[in-house]
């Protein structure tokens, strides 16, 4: 294809967009694209997948039926987000083994927020208020995106996040509803997951190498700051219906802005659990890495079973 | 007749059968050979536990003493749970998970068909919510069995060492006890005895099918159903029990 014609089909390209038409997997479309869409789909991918596991941490030891059960069937809708976010990028032409090789060898990211350890029960109830209450934000935009397959399965992920968020709060209520110690629990995990929840949003705006481009393709509707800021004046209200602290001196809602001023975000402990430092960095890559390992032997099963019972198809029809 | 204490312990057998296995399965969650096992396994788990609940809920309101659910499930010794051993087996690997669900749900659903014609109207309708899952939940592990016995050469040395230690289990789910005699003769409860033969011609026919084989000379394993469990157990219940047990008398 000459320069000209691929000049032409990106301008075609970038109208359609522009009109809010979706890219749908067998239009042409520019590499830079499709490349883009491949690492932030399949890092969101990840992300659901590595998110199974501190939350699984506590399905054993769940407090009652009601929330085992709540918490088995959470941690399986993040599963099935897993699965079809994995399926909506192999529409991009990559395979879902070299998504995971991506994931195992740490060449792909994943939300860093799961690289903090689930100590307390209330950690679970944490996660869904503020976690996923910091994931829809990023997340509802998403289902306007221009890419078609990311779009419509963001419509249903988000469904399925405010759901989990609701839950995570309403945890967080019977807490601190209930005795001292419950409070303190629950104020424990507040203290905890605060400022990592901050920093789910992303680095600041000045920081982000990504926010241009993003914003001309429809992944991101608002900045990182912008989104933050959202994200605070949403959920310190609900902390106070909670009695519970938000772990910020400096927070304070101002009039004129009608929002909250915060204090500064250590963006260097971001930085280091993004690195691989956090305190479960490590510890969660290698329960994906083993549980890949330990199954091959299972999916190898699979392979020749489905082999064999071809095989005997064929000689059947013969 | 049948007096309610006696009824309330022959509930708990059952559920305990259901909860035991859902726990076990609940410790995969997030490390399955792949992502759609892992959502299917867990999902066996929640049906597990969405049936304890029913009987649970059914046992609390017989027991009439303001006690819930969570005090039947949580708030017991470890002699008192009365579930069959072999559901308290450990997730050795992933042939093992196929294999104890595979030896359960065979007979499970043998016993869920008979349990929904019990005279108990709530025992009966539990049972027959019941046994749409429980179908589900055979036609997996079965599919299981047959592609990991016919699979690879690993993966059918893998599966017949399962089936080997985890067989000389299944005798125990055909010992009635006590208080499963009690429930029979007051045509509640199913008789267990009645089921075997079946049971072993169903099992028979897949592992056939898969080729594995029973382990020839066999002597089988049993006490749970008394109380009597494995060394595992105590470790279940010290998970499962934990926050119940740190923290009494707490609503969550």
């Amino acid at each position: 294809m000459s320069e000209a014609e691929i000049k032409s089909l990106e301008a075609i390209f970038e109208q359609r967009i522009a009109q809010d038409q979706k890219i749908e997997p067998k239009d042409w479309m520019p590499e830079k694209y499709r490349k883009t869409h491949i690492r932030q789909m399949s890092q969101h991918a990840h992300s659901e997948i590595i998110g199974m596991l501190p939350e699984g941490n506590w399905i054993t030891r769940a407090p009652s039926l009601r929330r085992k059960v709540a918490l088995l069937a959470k941690v399986q809708d993040e599963a099935g987000h897993g699965l079809y976010l994995y399926s909506a990028c192999e529409t991009l032409g990559i395979s879902r083994n070299e998504l995971y090789d991506q994931l195992h060898s740490g060449k792909a990211k994943y939300s860093s927020i799961f690289n903090y350890p689930t100590i307390t029960w209330a950690d679970i109830g944490a996660i869904g208020w503020l976690v996923d209450g910091a994931a829809i934000i990023n997340q509802v935009p998403l289902c306007n995106t221009s890419y078609g397959p990311y779009a419509r399965a963001m419509v249903r992920v988000c469904k399925e996040e405010s759901f989990h968020q609701r839950q995570g709060y309403e945890i967080m209520l019977t807490l601190c509803r209930g005795t001292e110690e419950q409070k303190a629990m629950a104020q424990d995990a507040l203290n905890r997951w605060w400022w990592p929840s901050l920093m789910m949003l992303g680095p600041t705006d000045d920081e982000s190498v990504h926010t241009e481009q993003s914003m001309k393709w429809k992944l991101k509707r608002k900045t990182n700051d912008e989104l933050r800021q959202q994200f605070i004046d949403q959920t310190v209200p609900q902390a106070d219906i909670l009695g519970i602290t938000v772990p910020d001196k400096e927070l304070k809602f101002n009039e004129e802005r009608g929002s909250y001023d915060f204090g500064p975000i250590d963006w260097e402990e971001f930085w280091q659990v993004v690195k691989g430092n956090g305190p479960c960095n490590k510890q969660r890559i290698n329960a994906r890495v083993s549980a890949w390992d330990n199954g091959e032997w299972v999916r190898d099963a699979a392979v020749a079973y489905a082999q064999k019972q071809e095989d005997k198809k064929m000689a059947t029809a013969s | 007749m049948i007096q309610n204490k006696d009824l309330i312990q022959y509930i708990l057998g059952i559920s305990d059968n259901a909860m035991i296995l859902g726990q076990r399965l609940g410790e995969l969650c997030g490390h399955g050979p792949n992502l759609e096992t892992d959502i299917a396994l867990t999902n066996i788990s929640l049906d597990l536990f969405g049936q304890t609940r029913s009987y649970l809920q059914y046992a609390a309101k017989l027991k009439d003493d303001g006690s819930t659910e969570d005090d039947m499930a949580y708030l017991r010794k470890e002699h008192e749970y009365k579930n069959v051993l072999l559901v308290e087996q450990p997730n050795t690997d992933f042939a093992y998970v196929i294999v104890r669900q595979f030896l359960f749900d065979v007979y499970h659903l043998l016993f869920l068909e008979q349990l929904s014609e019990s005279k108990d109207q709530q025992l009966s309708a539990i049972a027959t919510k019941s046994i749409k899952e429980v179908k589900y939940h055979v036609r997996f592990s079965g599919d299981w069995v047959k592609r990991l016995g016919d699979g690879t050469k690993e993966s059918h040395n893998r599966i017949q060492a399962a089936i080997d230690i985890l067989y000389p289990y299944t005798n125990e789910f055909f010992e009635a006890s006590e208080v499963e005699k009690l429930a029979m003769s007051s045509e509640i409860g199913v008789n267990v005895q009645d089921l075997k033969t079946e049971y072993l011609k169903l099992v028979t026919q897949l592992l056939t099918e898969a080729t594995l084989t029973f382990p020839e000379q066999v002597y089988f394993l049993s006490g749970g159903k008394q109380g009597k469990h494995t060394e595992y157990m105590g470790f279940i219940l010290a998970d499962f029990q934990y926050m119940q047990r740190t923290y009494p008398n707490m609503s969550w």
